[in-house]
């Protein structure tokens, strides 16, 4: 089992991989999200209490959902990178984090058109609010980090320990904003209103939530290419590649 | 079907503007995401193809002083 | 193998080199006061003066403006010694590196830090703060600003390499600033209204533990990568 995923740290195995998952991956994604979009947008019944504005919900949960798993498998990435020193891991690293960033920021983004409606405000200082906002400081903390450095290679393990030294930190800035927003949660807001929700809206959005995961995967898998192919420019099968697809 | 009509389902019970803002902007930035990466492929290898013609230039030049 | 000298040892002599090396560029010790001083005294002007205001928000500014004079100190931790290479005779040595980081940052939160305490119950005066909340400001300040010092060092050392880390240090720092911000200016405000802060002081001390024991070794593995 070791040695037989050993065999994929080498980027040209990795590249032919990734080609053939990338198809399964782009067209599960694409099936999931349009079943669950227009399913919770058209057939999903209206909540009695938020009227229409809660279809919402359809983006904004898959959408916060994935942005901490997503930062946990850049970390696990980072991680494997910098102990193993395995560089395909790094590259998954460095593809994952501008992805991560965008999905934060679509969670946010549709927090506060969600909040406008229900709570009468686009932002509230809320623990989960304010734990997302953090987070998407610390994926724009790793994305130019890795930029900045000019030698990839560095900046991949640069990165790498930012990101492990974030994940160390999360727990702790979760707790943190959950106990500091209890102490001053406004009282005319109330925002954990925990309804059991019906199935007929359940389906929908636990299938963009799989839709979305694998949307990053495909995404990933996208990203992932392209850095594999900057990364071994010296390559012959790269070489070859260039010559065949890359005449500017 | 939850909507009667077509201009019902686009007035989302008066909450249009913040439904389809959400979602515009959702997908507006993820095919931006998707597009831009998609095109970082075709980047690297035209880059990497021009330095190839570049070393290529390289060396026939000094074969032709020798 | 011979070691040269204990890691006790070597911990002293670059804690003092490093103190040594300060007093004699007193600017470094006095700039970060400075501009702790100046930041809290713009608070007052920009919100307004009125008494009861100021000292509502006084535990925060201060320990913002703490946040921020630490970090802009922290920038200089590592930068004269990677210049005049002085840093990978470090990285070279036989000592272990966690042992000789956590002596830098020992010897720049003396620097920096402890001054930032002994000042702040006079900048308190000035933003009025309440009486009973000078005691949970000395202490979370002491407790806090060694943490503040540890895991900004982390960023500075993946930065030390950056023609321009400067801005990208805060960018990386401060989010991780954020728990002991949040759990500083809660015991001072629990405090103000004679309330038990030992929790929150608790914790703080927690986090200090913790980034005592983890952080050597972090910032380590970043200089090697920055230093590369």
């Amino acid at each position: 089992m070791w040695k037989w995923l050993h065999s994929y740290a080498d980027p040209e195995k990795a590249y032919n991989l990734s080609s053939k998952l990338l198809p399964w991956f782009s067209l599960l994604a694409l099936l999931f999200i349009s079943v669950g979009t227009i399913w919770g947008l058209m057939f999903a019944p209206t909540d009695y209490q938020q009227g229409d504005s809660y279809r919402i919900i359809f983006i904004h949960v898959p959408a916060a959902s994935m942005s901490m798993a997503a930062y946990m498998g850049m970390a696990t990435a980072a991680f494997i990178g910098l102990v193993w020193q395995i560089k395909a891991a790094d590259w998954v690293a460095a593809s994952i984090a501008p992805i991560g960033a965008v999905i934060t920021f679509i969670a946010l983004f549709t927090g506060a058109t969600w909040g406008k409606p229900m709570w009468g405000t686009w932002w509230v200082w809320d623990a989960r609010l304010t734990a997302e906002l953090v987070l998407l400081f610390l994926y724009l903390g790793v994305i130019s980090l890795y930029a900045s450095f000019e030698d990839k290679v560095l900046a991949a393990r640069a990165a790498g320990i930012l990101a492990i030294v974030g994940v160390i930190n999360i727990p702790i800035i979760k707790y943190s904003v959950d106990w500091w927003s209890s102490l001053h949660q406004p009282s005319t807001i109330k925002i954990t209103e925990k309804s059991s929700m019906s199935s007929e809206m359940l389906y929908p959005l636990l299938i963009n939530i799989v839709g979305f995961g694998l949307m990053i995967g495909a995404i990933t898998i996208v990203r992932f290419k392209s850095e594999i192919l900057a990364r071994n420019g010296m390559r012959p099968w790269v070489r070859a590649l260039a010559k065949q697809e890359g005449v500017s | 079907m939850q909507f009667d009509s077509i201009a019902d389902f686009f007035n989302m019970g008066g909450y249009a503007f913040y439904v389809w803002l959400a979602y515009g902007v959702t997908f507006s930035s993820l095919s931006i995401l998707i597009i831009v990466s998609a095109k970082r492929k075709k980047k690297v290898l035209t880059e990497i193809s021009k330095k190839m013609v570049r070393e290529e230039r390289l060396k026939n030049n000094r074969s032709n002083k020798s | 193998m011979q070691r040269g000298i204990s890691y006790t040892q070597s911990f002293f002599t670059l804690l003092q080199r490093d103190l040594r090396i300060a007093v004699r560029h007193r600017g470094d010790i006095f700039n970060p006061l400075l501009f702790f001083i100046m930041v809290v005294t713009l608070f007052p002007l920009g919100v307004g003066p009125e008494p009861q205001m100021l000292s509502r928000i006084a535990p925060g500014i201060i320990w913002v403006a703490a946040l921020l004079a630490s970090m802009l100190s922290l920038e200089r931790l590592f930068k004269a010694d990677f210049m005049d290479g002085s840093l990978e005779q470090m990285l070279l040595s036989p000592q272990p590196l966690p042992i000789l980081v956590l002596a830098k940052v020992i010897a720049h939160w003396l620097l920096t830090g402890v001054p930032l305490i002994l000042i702040a119950p006079l900048l308190a005066v000035l933003l009025n703060l309440e009486q009973n909340s000078y005691g949970a400001l000395m202490a979370t300040l002491a407790l806090g600003t060694p943490v503040l010092s540890l895991l900004g060092a982390i960023g500075v050392a993946l930065t030390v390499g950056l023609r321009k880390g400067g801005v990208l240090l805060s960018l990386l720092i401060l989010p991780l600033y954020i728990p002991v911000l949040i759990f500083a200016t809660s015991a001072i405000d629990a405090a103000g209204m004679n309330l038990n802060y030992g929790g929150q002081l608790a914790i703080i001390a927690a986090m200090l533990v913790g980034s005592l024991v983890l952080a050597p070794f972090a910032i380590g593995a970043s200089l090697r990568v920055s230093t590369n």
